[in-house]
């Protein structure tokens, strides 16, 4: 397993499979930074499985099972841990941006689907989008997994899924934020449709 | 064959079959982008996912699994898919959503619009609305050649130019650059595509990413008139379709015909439409001194007869190109009613003889045929320039059993590898002798096919080609090796109603020497007419080129496109043009002139119209009225064929087609022609 970000002492280490992820913090990486309060999400699998809120993955048994049962899977064990700090619509946007340039063009659904999430994502970022676009963004990630020719497509879809599913309320009150604060010009702008 | 479920109904499928050919044979339509038939598979656009049961839970692309790639049921049931279901549904709209977000809603003003691929199945499978705010993808035009104009914003990557172009067209000139979102269709270093069949990209693109530069913004698909006829560019009769609108020919495009062109043409025959409109001949014209003046028929027609009826004077006739059966059968028959067997239809030093059998002059093993050859010689021939569309079908019998190819003639890229075994008939009497590698693979043929084209077709060559043909110990015995490549669409139809020279005749070399005081120039531009002296010289055909240049009298005609002719292409199959649209001013059917001259010359040709000429023709020769047709020439003819002379030919061999653009008048003429064959110019010299 190879553990990165919010944790005091991030490594690479074998372990059974089967250890729960607190057990597996506390006993290679020294904890989460902050404290377990403090933990937001994480991705145990690589960057192209969903995320997992902090509360429900602390207990979580970290092999393939364990991780089916908290809506993620264990992937490549690449686990990524973050804290409160942690800005999680732009974390996964990052992906999204790193998914669409790692695209090859090949098919249809990752060609063309990956850089429409990764901009819908940068708009959320900001918080400058409409909440039934979430909804959209939800389905466009369906339309791409499984329709691709290899799992890149899928890779791309996870993490906002994963977002999406347990972070709503965190893109929420980003659109809200941003309308609050608008100007006079319109704080969000509907480009026509062509 | 193996059983299938679709959509619940049971089918029996051959093995090889993909879920896409299934499902087609039991009646379920799937829509496609990438997929074509004779293509390799690419399986990108994810148009055609179909639900699979049994598989993994989402859909599989249908153009690329076979039939027997599916498991069968727990209890060995058939296996079952379904083209119908919700999540085959999703899928589709799904994939058309993609394909429109960055597509440009520019159907107005595209050319592809009313035969566009996404148009129709964006209204059959897609949404009605679209859900992406973002801005859409821009892409930069990139230049490929005068042929095709691209508009690369609207390409959708499904990659069938390149996998043509690739495959078989045989020019790896295309390809995509960049990745992602970003990935675009180009052609190397942006430099025009050297291909003879380009073209064909513009009917693969299944978008308007690639159209037709010389046909921009002229015409819609809806308001032309479509003709089914014959090509006459070279001597394969390729099937086409005319599309007309008024008095105007708009564009031609190839219909599917699996035993001559599968469904590519090449680009002389698709580009050559401007060339039926300028520098037509349009009314009668006489030599008055040195000019030519516009004159009537009458007036022609008495020329005409002022000369044919001095006593004594020797009348020829020669026949070009693209010369029907109709006219050549009048003109002989004239010359026939005058007392002149002087009649040729064939280039000088020819040696075509249609008394020694069809065998000897026909394509015996046919087009199709060409995949069931083992090893091929192509002698004094370059079929990518004569024949483009057989050359493709050389490279697919190549690319599918990398056989064995030989070329005696000029070393050109012809699109695979070949042994090049030299020049000129010592090479081919070498190999006849068993010397060298190749004859040692040839040797083995079951199957030898030896393509001799009209740069070489001597009677020694002939003889020896004959020989390679049928010589083998291993020969198949059904094969019928010997293959005449003609240039000239009229050629097999001359000849098989013999418009050769009879007894006492002189043939196409004495003729063009000037030894004739009157001669009929039916379309023949491509000889060298300045040596015919003070020969009255009458011309029948459509443009203003080296025929009507010397000639002292004009009769214009009509094109392939105005008239309904029988062509007979090299494989010696009987086919029909049909008319699209009138000859211009008051050019006429060249047989009605023919038909109209006899009577003022005092003897009338015994048919008034086409019906009563066609019967004539039927009733000599019967195997011209079986349409699509081709009566086999005998193989005991080619053997007789090569028993003939032992005799080495000293010259080398080269083919007659110079420049593939300009090779006859109909093609001269074309502004579009002219430019190809500028910029193919410009590429062989970058190249050098």
């Amino acid at each position: 397993m190879c553990v990165s970000g919010h944790v005091n002492t991030p490594a690479t280490f074998e372990e059974a499979m089967g250890v729960t992820f607190e057990e597996m913090i506390e006993k290679h990486c020294g904890g989460i930074r902050g404290g377990w309060d403090n933990l937001l999400a994480v991705i145990p699998g690589g960057a192209s499985v969903p995320c997992v809120p902090g509360e429900k993955i602390r207990h979580a048994v970290m092999d393939f099972d364990g991780l089916k049962e908290v809506g993620s899977s264990l992937g490549t064990a690449a686990v990524i841990v973050m804290d409160k700090q942690t800005d999680i619509i732009k974390a996964i946007w990052r992906l999204s941006a790193f998914y669409k340039h790692e695209s090859c063009g090949q098919c249809t659904p990752c060609r063309e689907g990956t850089g429409w999430m990764m901009r819908v994502m940068a708009r959320m970022v900001e918080g400058r989008a409409q909440k039934r676009e979430i909804d959209m963004l939800f389905e466009v990630t369906k339309q791409i997994e499984g329709h691709t020719i290899c799992a890149l497509g899928d890779a791309a879809a996870w993490p906002i899924q994963g977002l999406i599913r347990n972070f709503r309320h965190v893109i929420e009150e980003r659109i809200d934020q941003y309308t609050y604060s608008s100007t006079s010009d319109g704080a969000v702008p509907s480009i026509a449709a062509e | 064959m193996t059983s299938i479920k679709i959509d619940g109904q049971l089918v029996e499928v051959p093995d090889h079959y993909t879920l896409m050919q299934a499902a087609e044979a039991a009646g379920a339509e799937i829509p496609r982008f990438c997929y074509h038939e004779r293509l390799s598979v690419a399986g990108n656009c994810r148009m055609c996912l179909v639900e699979v049961k049994g598989g993994p839970p989402k859909p599989t692309a249908s153009c690329a699994m076979g039939v027997k790639d599916l498991r069968p049921g727990p209890n060995g049931e058939p296996p079952e898919m379904f083209t119908n279901t919700p999540m085959v549904k999703k899928a589709r709209e799904g994939v058309m959503e993609f394909l429109l977000i960055n597509h440009p809603l520019d159907c107005p003003i595209c050319d592809q619009g009313g035969e566009c691929d996404l148009q129709d199945q964006a209204m059959a499978y897609g949404v009605s609305g679209s859900r992406f705010d973002e801005n859409k993808r821009a892409v930069e035009d990139k230049y490929m050649g005068p042929l095709v104009k691209t508009s690369m914003t609207r390409c959708i990557q499904c990659t069938r130019c390149v996998r043509f172009t690739t495959e078989v067209a045989g020019v790896a000139e295309m390809g995509a650059i960049g990745r992602g979102e970003d990935m675009e269709i180009i052609t190397y270093l942006e430099k025009a595509l050297s291909s003879e069949l380009q073209g064909n990209v513009v009917d693969l693109c299944p978008v308007g990413a690639l159209t037709s530069k010389p046909y921009a913004f002229h015409a819609r698909p809806w308001e032309l008139t479509k003709t089914e006829s014959i090509d006459v560019m070279d001597a394969l009769g390729s099937s086409i379709r005319v599309d007309s609108r008024g008095s105007a020919v708009m564009r031609i495009l190839p219909r599917v015909n699996e035993a001559i062109n599968e469904e590519w043409i090449s680009d002389k025959t698709r580009y050559i439409w401007d060339g039926l409109k300028n520098q037509r001949l349009d009314r009668p014209y006489v030599r008055r001194g040195k000019k030519l003046a516009a004159a009537s028929w009458d007036e022609a027609f008495a020329a005409i007869a002022k000369a044919v009826k001095k006593p004594g004077a020797k009348i020829g006739a020669i026949a070009g190109d693209l010369a029907g059966v109709e006219e050549m059968f009048a003109l002989k028959a004239l010359l026939a009613s005058l007392g002149s067997t002087s009649i040729d239809a064939r280039p000088a030093g020819s040696a075509l003889d249609p008394n020694k059998g069809r065998a000897g002059y026909i394509f015996n093993p046919t087009i199709a045929g060409i995949e069931q050859a083992d090893a091929i010689l192509l002698i004094g021939t370059n079929p990518r320039h004569e024949a483009s569309v057989l050359n493709a079908r050389i490279r697919k019998a190549w690319r599918a059993s990398n056989l064995p190819i030989g070329v005696i003639g000029q070393a050109n890229d012809l699109t695979y590898s070949y042994t090049h075994l030299g020049v000129g008939g010592q090479s081919l009497a070498d190999l006849a002798a068993g010397k060298g590698e190749f004859a040692e693979s040839w040797a083995k043929a079951k199957n030898p096919l030896v393509i001799v084209g009209e740069g070489a077709a001597t009677a020694e060559v002939l003889a020896q080609a004959a020989a390679l043909a049928t010589s083998g110990n291993d020969i198949a015995e059904d094969w019928n090796g010997l293959a005449i490549l003609h240039n000239g669409a009229a050629r097999v139809g001359a000849l098989d109603i013999g418009f050769v020279p009879g007894k006492g005749g002189m043939n196409t070399a004495t003729l063009l020497k000037g030894d004739a005081d009157v001669l009929f120039v039916l379309g023949a531009d491509e000889y060298d007419l300045s040596t015919l002296g003070d020969t009255l010289v009458v011309y029948i055909g459509t443009h203003g080129d080296n025929g009507a240049h010397r000639a002292d009298i004009i009769l214009p005609g009509a094109t392939y496109t105005e008239k309904s002719a029988t062509y007979v292409n090299t494989e010696g199959r009987v086919q029909m043009t049909a008319r699209a649209v009138f000859p211009p001013g008051e050019a006429k059917e060249d047989w009605a002139i023919v038909r109209a001259l006899s009577g003022v010359l005092g003897n009338p040709l015994p048919f008034n119209s086409l019906a009563q000429l066609r019967a004539a023709i039927y009733a000599t020769f019967p195997h011209l009225a079986r349409i699509d047709t081709i009566e086999p020439g005998k193989l005991a003819q080619v053997k007789k064929l090569a028993n003939a002379s032992a005799k080495v030919s000293k010259a080398s061999f080269a083919s007659p087609i110079s420049e593939f653009y300009l090779s006859n008048p109909i093609a001269r003429a074309s502004a579009t022609m002219g430019e190809c064959a500028a910029t193919a110019a410009g590429l062989r010299q970058a190249a050098e």
